[in-house]
């Protein structure tokens, strides 16, 4: 066993693991936040991603070890005084999710997407959306959802109709 | 708790000149990179490291700098900062451009330069560069020439507690890098470097064999001319390629062709 401490949606955490725990199991079986799922277990489908210092990563593929130290943002972490981040308005509002399993990756992954590329058209959205599979095929809207929160969370009114 | 099924050690090192001591004193270890392959491997216990040693977080191997004609790059640079840095887009923009195809943007934050090249799995993008630009792997025990470090499937010349510390990428007058991805795993099914130089040029290939290969017919016809159709009569042997439910040996030669004559008509037009 071993101590790891790191920031956990601006919590401070400090908890004993085993070596071999990866992030995702640290986060949901040790901290119990669930939100961060697990769905494939071979970072292909993204469901799993959070931010590790303010960048998207797949916690099924590190080992919690390697984030001592950091700043951790799961999805629990968006909403502020129970308001949605506009990502996540932006998701509600555009039906961004049918069953909704791969929704807190698909929303991990946008943030970290429009922090980087603030100017998003649906072809780069598509591509930046390439490690995150969405099982109901449900893309258009995922696409349309981030366009929208993009759009917003710029200023701009430009809304494509 | 961990759906990796047996124990094993973490330890975290917090300079080069630690990592190997730890090294020398445990020669089970392995070390931990991006981890986006390893760990992976791991879970599918194709490899059962009793200790690990992550060398990710190391500073001294994160960096990219000019020297002279060559760009340098530290082990631990993510493909991230390769994808985006300047240095690299001006220097060798096909580096740049093989940097931000590797697998998706979350593996390009944590995925190292140095993890991809001492992995060197089949199918990995990196491999195709080194060996296409002639690049030089810089150790903790020396330099090793591309054409010396790639020895066969998931095997280099590097020895048992050696550790990769930078490339330099010689820059090339053009280059250019075309992949065809296996349409579920993304993973190369064949990736041709292309890269003129003065000297000639050299074309690698990755993905299409158990390991990274030069297609030397090729860098004959490219070097006498550089252009697409100095391909048409030359035909890659199907001979060792890879063969699985995804592709034949006779398709994946077929491929190399296809993405060399894509890499030459790139590089033209870069």
């Amino acid at each position: 066993m071993t101590t790891v401490s790191m920031t956990v949606n601006g919590k401070a955490v400090s908890e004993n693991v085993e070596d071999r725990t990866l992030l995702v199991y640290f986060l949901r079986e040790q901290l119990r936040l669930t939100g961060t799922h697990i769905g494939c277990d071979t970072s292909q489908c993204g469901s799993c991603v959070v931010h590790v210092n303010g960048r998207a990563v797949k916690s099924c593929t590190m080992f919690v070890g390697q984030v001592e130290g950091a700043d951790i943002t799961t999805i629990e972490g968006l909403a502020k005084d129970g308001k949605l981040h506009p990502v996540q308005e932006a998701f509600r509002e555009n039906h961004g999710l049918q069953c909704g399993f791969c929704t807190p990756g698909m929303i991990m992954t946008a943030v970290d997407m429009i922090r980087r590329k603030p100017e998003l058209d649906r072809d780069t959205i598509r591509h930046e959306l390439e490690g995150n599979i969405c099982r109901c095929t449900g893309y258009h809207n995922i696409v349309s959802a981030i366009e929208d929160a993009a759009n917003k969370m710029r200023g701009g009114k430009e809304k494509a109709a | 708790m961990s759906m990796i099924s047996y124990p094993f050690g973490y330890t975290r090192a917090k300079s080069l000149a630690e990592a190997q001591a730890l090294l020398a004193k445990t020669p089970e270890a392995k070390l931990l990179a991006g981890g986006q392959t390893l760990i992976p491997t791991m879970k599918m216990r194709l490899a059962q490291p009793s200790q690990l040693i992550d060398i990710s977080g190391l500073k001294e191997l994160s960096f990219i700098r000019v020297s002279g004609d060559a760009v340098v790059i530290g082990a631990a640079t993510r493909h991230f900062e390769v994808m985006n840095s300047a240095d690299v887009k001006r220097a060798i923009p096909a580096l740049a451009d093989l940097a931000g195809g590797i697998g998706d943007p979350a593996v390009r934050h944590v995925g190292t330069l140095g993890g991809s090249v001492a992995n060197n799995d089949p199918a990995a993008d990196y491999p195709a560069a080194v060996l296409g630009l002639n690049a030089t792997v810089k150790t903790t025990k020396r330099t090793i020439a591309a054409d010396d470090f790639f020895t066969g499937m998931f095997e280099t010349a590097l020895q048992d507690g050696e550790i990769v510390t930078e490339i330099s990428f010689p820059a090339a007058e053009r280059s250019a890098y075309a992949k065809f991805r296996n349409p579920a795993s993304r993973y190369a099914m064949a990736g041709v470097f292309v890269a003129k130089t003065k000297n000639g040029v050299r074309v690698a290939v990755t993905g299409a064999a158990p390991c990274v290969y030069r297609e030397t017919q090729m860098e004959k016809a490219l070097t006498a001319k550089f252009s697409p159709d100095a391909l048409a009569d030359i035909e890659v042997s199907p001979d060792g390629m890879n063969s699985d439910i995804h592709g034949s040996a006779e398709y994946r030669a077929n491929l190399v062709t296809v993405m060399a004559k894509r890499a030459v008509a790139a590089a033209l037009n870069g």
